[in-house]
């Protein structure tokens, strides 16, 4: 759903620097080593000028910063459950009682409303409706909640990057055949096709040749959103490509006799990298929402295993009684993806500036 | 059929940019006259500010980060501090423009037609029938065939000549004084180009309309221009009529401009004839005169700036910023036989 | 134009053939197991399995079973295991509500799309686009199935200026259709609306940067007419073919995270009811309905953006 951004490369314009600086005459090298020296030609590849721009956009660096905290965080799980919280994610407390503002009370009362956030070590932010401690939970949840995003992300990409440059270089019956596939897949609403591959694979489970996955296996929400992304980032990379190939330094690999692939590789696919790195930060923002989606929906991460989307299913059923049980995980999901958002804007803005550069009038 | 008051009076005209590489001079002092009926070539290469120039006349380069000094006075309005309103009403009526690049210069999906209309209504209260009528007369003017039909056309449906005739076409409907065409030619065949000067060159014949040709090819001018200002580094170096350019030429960036005009009538030269070097940062100009680092003649007085003044023998009109006496350049401007420049290593 | 129009209906059957083949992969070929135990559902029964297998001609080759699939989908022949209930006339009876909320919100969202990204591009850099761009950046990282629910609960039950969820047909109590949509509208819009204003606020960017946008000025037209004759009718029209294929999304049951929040009862709730149960036939119905939609729409748009860009139809 989220745009393409712009496939051209950052072109700085006529008026700072002059591209007639190609106009050499001298043939002497160390003429030539020399003027330069002289005149100061900055050496910048594009991406050393991106860098430069990023760490000059400080909102961008402070939401990708905000990332990695949550990620730590979200990894460090297991310490805050062995020696904040001392439970389990799956660890039911039903029955137990605990101590709050010196108060013994329920945790999960007798008329089924769980004890909201008490901002202890245990049960930080309040139990659900099976006792279990949130905050250990929404660790956990956001364990799998990532690492399904992140490995979904990584999967599209790849698949994406390879699809593209086959059908972008190679043209012809290979690239009808790949931008029909593409077609297909992208037919249908995202969200449906996610539920329809998430139902159907949650029983039996999937044979890939000799590997068999379980039908309750995170890798199954994995593969599904990673294939059901393939359209959205496969065909930007097929467009570059298409441009690029008639780019002339294609042309001179080719006169140097390199082979297709290791045009396709060593030529075309480092010019494709800023826009994999913009799709690639904007996937992973929206791999994590799809999965939360689905395993709301029951079409994802299959309880009990915690993720922030079942979190919220279980959380929205219970709202009028217990909303910390939806709140907590919502805003999770949303600080992260917004983190993702905002981090990948400011990677494409640093990537491309002529999105920077207005004249009025 | 050139002559008379000036129409148009520059007189040193500052633009400058701030970007991130610091602040960055595009034109710096330009000053220059256009007279009714006369083309003015305005020469360079890319960097050089003419563009620039010609595109401040129009008030086309405000932005935010653009600093400008100097004035630009038209009959009764100053350009450079115009307001909105003054600007709206000159542009198209008086002053028009044309642009390098005819394909992206119109909206690819308005009709031709209408996109003329648009000029002609825009000022003025015009009906639309008459409008229409007028915009196939333009049409049919520069020289485009069964001009009705194909104002009903796209612009991607018309060739790359045709395509730029229309935008001539656009540019006087509302009988502007003076026309600036910005590269008009760059992007065409040189067989297209010729007759696209051509166009240009009648409608200085026909309705007396001034010209601003801004160009990077010396050769272009040849035919069509009165005067040209040759420029270099956002200033002019040198400034005269067609013949005193040509053949007494004052500075050596035009003597390396002039010799690299590759002539069918002379014999091939040994190796293309180039200017040595490459052109300065405009953000960090070099001290004194700008072309010394790329100049073989160079000499001490170089180090300071060269004033545009007349030191030739030729015209009270013709100036140019070389401390070089005037007896030596004829000599030095003689390399192989012809004017240009010769590519020793720059003293001093 | 006729050649274009007819080209593109051609495209649209193939395509839409092409969709039914990998529904039917999806459902009955690609995973794992025993097909008649996964239409079964969660609960499967021996003759339950049996009966299953004999009706969709598990036992015969890919192509007839192909063929029974698509014959029982489109003749009305497809049964909810679970519920027992047709499930062709499910989907038609939740139609009408699926259709109020698309409709409703996607005219809302382009609406206000198109506003906040103009005026965000107009004042590019400053705060107000600043401040609209993170608004819309924090629109598309929420979760609509979330801000739905904390809607309906604290705008709808708690503080009760809205209805509390549910659908009202509009040939009873117009009216009460309306404000039953206004909470849903949102919800979904809100998504789109984030996503929208960027791609507008780019667009005009670019557009703004165009050669023909200077030549307009160079005529001496006022910036008013700059910006509406040639920015704004030249960056509206590639989003024209993103917001077909958005709308034929949501028309084909997309919204079913906001039709389940607020319990409209429409085909993507039907859909999303049915998952819990692992129920096959109204998803696997479902799933067609959605695809087809958008491929409809995807046609329709090509052949509306080959009348507002000539230059497409030479393609």
């Amino acid at each position: 759903m989220p745009p393409a951004p712009s496939p051209q490369f950052a072109q700085v314009d006529e008026l700072t620097t002059s591209d007639s600086a190609a106009d050499f005459s001298s043939d002497v090298p160390s003429e030539l080593a020399e003027e330069e020296r002289r005149e100061g030609v900055a050496g910048l590849s594009p991406f050393r000028l991106g860098l430069r721009r990023l760490r000059r956009n400080k909102v961008a660096l402070a939401f990708g910063l905000l990332f990695v905290v949550l990620v730590g965080a979200c990894l460090a799980a297991p310490l805050w459950a062995d020696y904040v919280a001392e439970t389990g994610p799956l660890t039911n407390h039903l029955s137990d009682k605990t101590m709050v503002d010196g108060k013994e009370v329920n945790v999960v009362g007798l008329d089924g409303v769980p004890i909201g956030p008490t901002y202890r070590a245990k049960y930080f932010l309040g139990a659900d409706e099976n006792g279990r401690d949130i905050m250990v939970r929404l660790l956990y949840g956001g364990r799998n909640s990532l690492m399904i995003g992140v490995t979904a992300a990584l999967l599209t990409t790849v698949l994406s990057v390879f699809l593209g440059l086959l059908a972008g270089y190679v043209r012809g019956k290979v690239d009808t055949a790949i931008r029909g596939l593409l077609d297909i897949i992208w037919s249908f609403p995202v969200i449906i096709l996610g539920v329809a591959l998430g139902v159907s694979l949650a029983l039996g489970g999937l044979q890939l040749g000799p590997i068999n996955i379980a039908g309750d296996s995170l890798l199954i929400p994995v593969l599904v959103i990673g294939v059901v992304y393939v359209p959205y980032m496969a065909r930007p990379v097929r467009g570059q490509v298409l441009a690029l190939r008639e780019k002339e330094f294609i042309e001179a690999a080719r006169a140097q006799g390199a082979s297709p692939p290791r045009i396709m590789f060593s030529e075309i696919l480092p010019n494709l990298a800023s826009t994999i790195l913009v799709f690639s930060t904007l996937l992973i923002a929206n791999a994590v929402l799809l999965e939360a989606a689905l395993s709301f929906l029951g079409a994802g991460v299959r309880p009990p295993a915690p993720s922030w989307g079942t979190m919220i299913d279980a959380g929205v059923d219970r709202i009028a009684t217990a909303p910390h049980l939806a709140i907590a995980p919502g805003i999770m999901l949303i600080l992260t993806v917004l983190a993702l958002n905002v981090f990948g804007d400011g990677v494409r803005d640093a990537l491309d500036p002529r999105a920077k550069v207005r004249l009025d009038h | 059929m050139s002559g008379g008051e000036p129409i148009l009076d520059v007189r040193n005209l500052r633009v400058s940019f701030s970007t991130e590489e610091g602040d960055v001079q595009a034109v710096d002092g330009v000053s220059f006259q256009l007279r009714p009926g006369e083309v003015l070539a305005v020469v360079g290469e890319s960097g050089s500010g003419k563009s620039v120039t010609a595109m401040t006349l129009m008030g086309l380069t405000r932005s935010p980060n653009a600093r400008f000094e100097g004035t630009a006075q038209f009959r009764d309005t100053e350009l450079v501090n115009a307001t909105d309103d003054e600007l709206r009403q000159i542009r198209g009526a008086q002053i028009a423009m044309i642009f390098q690049d005819p394909m992206t210069s119109l909206n690819p999906v308005q009709r031709v037609g209408d996109q003329i209309m648009e000029q002609i209504t825009a000022h003025g209260e015009i009906p639309e029938a008459q409008a229409r009528t007028q915009a196939v007369e333009m049409l049919d003017r520069v020289g485009i065939p069964r001009a009705a039909e194909r104002a009903r056309s796209y612009p991607h449906e018309f060739s790359g000549g045709m395509r730029q005739r229309a935008m001539i076409a656009m540019a006087v409907s509302c009988e502007p004084d003076v026309l600036i065409a910005d590269e008009p030619t760059t992007a065409l065949d040189v067989t297209i180009q010729a007759q696209i000067l051509q166009q240009i060159a009648q409608l200085r014949e026909d309705a007396g309309v001034g010209v601003i040709l801004v160009t990077h090819d010396l050769g272009v001018v040849a035919d069509v221009a009165d005067r040209i200002a040759v420029m270099y580094a956002g200033q002019i170096v040198e400034r005269g009529t067609v013949d005193e350019i040509f053949y007494d030429p004052q500075h050596p960036y035009t003597w390396g401009l002039l010799g690299s005009i590759t002539r069918v009538d002379r014999d091939r030269p040994g190796r293309l004839p180039a200017i040595g070097g490459v052109p300065p940062s405009l953000a960090n100009p070099p001290e004194g005169c700008r072309f010394r680092p790329r100049c073989p003649h160079a000499f001490e007085p170089c180090t300071q700036v060269p004033d545009l003044e007349q030191r030739g023998a030729s015209g009270s009109g013709h100036v140019d910023r070389c401390f070089l006496s005037a007896q030596d350049k004829p000599r030095l401007r003689e390399v192989d036989g012809q004017v240009g420049l010769t590519t020793g290593s720059p003293s001093a | 134009m006729t050649r274009f129009v007819t080209r593109r209906l051609v495209q649209m059957v193939v395509v839409m053939f092409a969709v039914s083949v990998l529904t039917f992969l999806i459902f009955n070929v690609i995973p794992n197991g025993d097909p008649a135990v996964r239409m079964a559902g969660k609960v499967p029964t021996e003759t339950n399995i049996e009966a299953i297998r004999q009706e969709w001609g598990f036992d015969e080759n890919i192509f007839v079973q192909y063929g029974t699939t698509m014959k029982k989908v489109f003749t009305g022949d497809l049964r909810s295991y679970f519920t027992q209930l047709d499930v062709d006339e499910e989907i038609v009876k939740g139609i009408p509500r699926t259709f109020s909320l698309a409709i409703g919100a996607a005219l809302l969202w382009m609406a206000v799309a198109v506003a906040f990204g103009l005026y965000s591009a107009m004042r590019a850099g400053r705060f107000a686009d600043r401040f609209l761009t993170i608004t819309a950046l924090v629109g598309i990282s929420m979760p609509v199935f979330w801000i739905g629910a904390l809607m309906n609960y604290y705008l709808g039950f708690k503080l009760g200026w809205f209805p509390n969820g549910g659908y009202v047909e509009f040939t009873t109590d117009p009216v009460g259709w309306f404000t039953h949509l206004i909470l849903p509208w949102t919800a979904l819009a809100i998504l789109f609306i984030g996503f929208y204003s960027r791609v507008l606020r780019s667009n005009v960017l670019d557009t703004l940067n165009e050669d023909y946008v200077r030549t307009a000025r160079a005529k001496g037209l006022s910036e008013r007419q700059v910006m509406v004759r040639h920015v704004l009718r030249n960056s509206l029209i590639p989003i024209v073919s993103l917001w077909g294929l958005d709308f034929g999304a949501v028309l084909g049951g997309g919204a079913i995270l906001t039709e389940s929040v607020f319990d409209l009862q429409g085909v993507g709730q039907y859909a999303a009811d049915s998952i819990g149960q692992l129920d096959v036939p109204p998803v696997l119905a479902v799933t067609l309905f959605g695809a087809f939609f958008i491929v409809a729409l995807n046609t329709v748009v090509d052949i509306v953006y080959g009348f507002l860009d000539p230059r497409i139809r030479v393609q």
